[in-house]
């Protein structure tokens, strides 16, 4: 692997040629994710959901925007807090609630839960409950698809506390020396659980990808037209052989670590959070700037909540009405 | 004891693991090979010489000093249609893995609901007395053992090794594989052609009716000496080798220990909530009415593996250890 030698492509990605029906897709998926999210959120504090819920509401636009750059058969890793990333590569409603609820129905058939949907036919391996803990998974999903040939890319989602773990930076050594087909998207919200990433991480975040020669990058992750139009530059690269990248997603998590993270005031203040969501909403970004540029309007936006809420309470409906699994389950699966 | 019918020829331990290798990647273009110095080295012990000729650098793969990240790698590959066998130098080096194996790999066909699968192996070694210390001499197959979705194989002779290895690469689990680093130069008779050796079948590697003693990996062959020493004082004794801790072949081992009545389980773990243990409570509930004396256990001490040669050598059981407990057992003491 280590010997052969990678073609090199001149050719820098253009800006995609958007049309208006994808940027209303792409505002049709954040609101599916809000409006999800607000959901999780009724269900778990009403007691309807065991476990935990790490809520994605105001980072949408970085999974929306990731997302919409890969094909269907692109491979994902994904997070603890990852039901946006789910639901953006194209999972349903209705089967991400059934496993948010334990339900047979649901994409685990409820062993997973919140913090492990895996939708293989989506190209999702899996959200992971380790901090760092895909990074190796997503890095060996693209040397498998460099090996087989398929030029399938891998987008990495973990958030800026995974810079705390080696095995981040031996896997991104790999991938670069490899140069493999995986892009590491790292949204920083800010906060890992209750700490600011600045009394965590020393130096410039961005230092550390490129040490290793890493192709890298940051963009404001509350614009969506923003992540969409560099992640389709670097998933391209990627494809073309050119090796990972490194996007680094500055954005903001509106709740707490968790569903049940309340009084915040000890790590960051109200104003800080009013702040995010009354000037930088990746949601209202974008509708503002589709209707500027007349690519959409109230109505439409409108009518997309509207639906986005209906697809909601029905999946939600569902997952409620649906059957645990048998008791007998419980031994099956720990062996293929 | 099984044996081979046809093609039969002596090879080595570590011959036997390279030929399971080189035959399972001619018929499978999916696996590959990923470790340190794995390619033109063959790894320091020499076990994969030879390869990187054949399948070159991109299915043999060196790596980074790196264990956690190219094992992560292989969990990943395997997740998406390759079959990787990893090699971990030295047994002690699992612990820089453990992520990987214990959260990812073992974990993930389950927390899917059965939608993917991780076809791994973990080649790894195992055993002291080669006066390396601490860091480089444990046999931690306990450890991955306890993980529920891991399958652990521990071979005794090149057969097994190589009809266990073949086995372990089809497998669509993550298998976990220890070879004592004391035994590749171990000679035995070996088919030069296709087979191989089910998990879960136990060995019986010697008959015998008065004890039985349950050994892995290299304390079959202590099990064996000691065997003989018994032999000569009249007491006969049955080696049972389960081949695989996970899964296990507790039938056999139940079944032997209720013929002789009196059983000794050895293993080159730490004794102490070890293999040990797990297969004489195993024999205790199987067999506690065919009894008539209590299951005994033998593994290596629970210190550090110290280096110094009179110290590390008084750590591990040994064929007179073995021998000496069986006949105070036997009531010939």
């Amino acid at each position: 692997m280590s010997q052969v030698v990678e073609k090199s492509k001149a050719s820098r990605p253009r800006k995609p040629d958007v049309s208006a029906e994808r940027w209303l897709r792409m505002y049709r998926q954040m609101a599916r994710i809000r409006e999800f999210e607000e959901k999780v959120n009724e269900l778990y504090t009403s007691a309807l959901m065991p476990g935990l819920a790490h809520l994605y509401i105001g980072q949408e636009a970085v999974a929306v925007g990731t997302c919409e750059a890969l094909r269907q058969d692109d491979y994902i890793t994904s997070t603890h807090r990852g039901h946006g990333h789910c639901l953006a590569k194209g999972a349903s409603v209705d089967r991400m609630f059934a496993e948010l609820l334990g339900k047979e129905a649901g994409y685990c058939r409820g062993k997973g839960g919140s913090m492990h949907i895996a939708d293989p036919e989506s190209g999702n391996l899996g959200a992971n409950a380790i901090v760092g803990g895909s990074a190796g998974i997503a890095t060996g999903a693209a040397l498998s698809a460099k090996r087989r040939g398929t030029g399938q890319v891998v987008a990495c989602f973990f958030g800026e506390g995974a810079l705390g773990q080696g095995v981040l930076y031996e896997v991104m050594n790999l991938a670069q020396l490899w140069k493999l087909p995986v892009i590491y998207v790292c949204e920083n919200n800010l906060y890992g659980e209750y700490t600011h990433y600045t009394e965590v991480a020393a130096g410039e975040l961005t230092a550390r990808p490129k040490a290793f020669g890493i192709q890298t990058d940051t963009v404001d992750g509350q614009r969506v037209q923003s992540v969409y139009e560099k992640m389709t530059g670097l998933v391209e690269r990627a494809r073309d052989g050119e090796g990972p990248a490194f996007l680094l997603c500055n954005t903001y998590r509106y709740r707490g670590h968790h569903v049940g993270d309340i009084d915040r005031s000890y790590y960051r203040t109200k104003e800080e959070e009013q702040e995010w969501m009354a000037r930088r909403d990746p949601l209202r970004l974008l509708a503002d700037w589709l209707i500027d540029q007349g690519r959409g309007d109230q109505e439409t936006l409108a009518q997309i909540h509207t639906e986005a809420k209906a697809e909601i309470e029905a999946g939600a409906d569902f997952a409620l009405n649906a059957p645990y699994p048998q008791v007998s389950e419980v031994d099956r699966h720990v062996y293929a | 004891m099984s044996t081979p019918s046809t093609n039969s020829r002596e090879v080595t331990f570590g011959e036997a693991i390279r030929e399971a290798l080189v035959e399972e990647m001619r018929r499978d273009p999916n696996v590959i090979i990923m470790g340190e110095d794995v390619a033109e080295a063959g790894t320091p012990f020499k076990v994969l010489s030879g390869l990187v000729e054949e399948f070159g650098t991109e299915r043999v793969i060196d790596t980074p000093i790196s264990e956690a990240g190219f094992t992560g790698l292989a969990v990943g590959a395997a997740m998406t249609g390759m079959r990787p066998v990893v090699d971990i130098m030295f047994g002690d080096f699992l612990a820089l893995t453990m992520d990987q194996v214990a959260n990812q790999a073992a974990k993930v066909h389950y927390m899917s609901g059965g939608k993917l699968s991780v076809p791994l192996v973990i080649r790894t070694t195992m055993g002291a007395s080669r006066r390396s210390a601490a860091q480089h001499s444990q046999s931690l197959h306990a450890w991955l053992s306890h993980i529920p979705g891991l399958k652990v194989v521990l071979p005794s002779t090149p057969y097994d090794a190589k009809g266990l290895l073949k086995t372990a690469v089809r497998d669509d689990n993550p298998v976990a594989f220890f070879e004592d680093k004391m035994m590749y130069k171990l000679r035995g008779q070996a088919p030069a052609g296709d087979y191989i050796i089910p998990f879960g079948v136990a060995d019986i590697k010697r008959e015998g009716t008065d004890i039985t003693v349950v050994a892995t990996s290299s304390m079959v062959h202590v099990a064996l000496g000691a065997a003989r020493l018994l032999e000569e004082i009249g007491i006969s004794a049955e080696v049972i080798d389960p081949r695989t801790t996970v899964p296990l072949d507790t039938q056999t081992i139940i079944e032997s220990a209720r013929k002789t009545s009196r059983a000794i389980v050895v293993d080159e773990g730490y004794e102490g909530y070890g293999v040990t243990a797990e297969i004489a409570s195993v024999i205790a509930d199987g067999a506690f009415y065919y009894l008539d004396a209590p299951v005994k256990r033998m593994g290596a001490m629970h210190v550090p593996v110290p280096f110094s040669p009179p110290l590390e050598d008084s750590t591990i059981p040994t064929q007179v250890s073995v021998a000496e407990m069986a006949k105070t057992l036997c009531g010939k003491v």
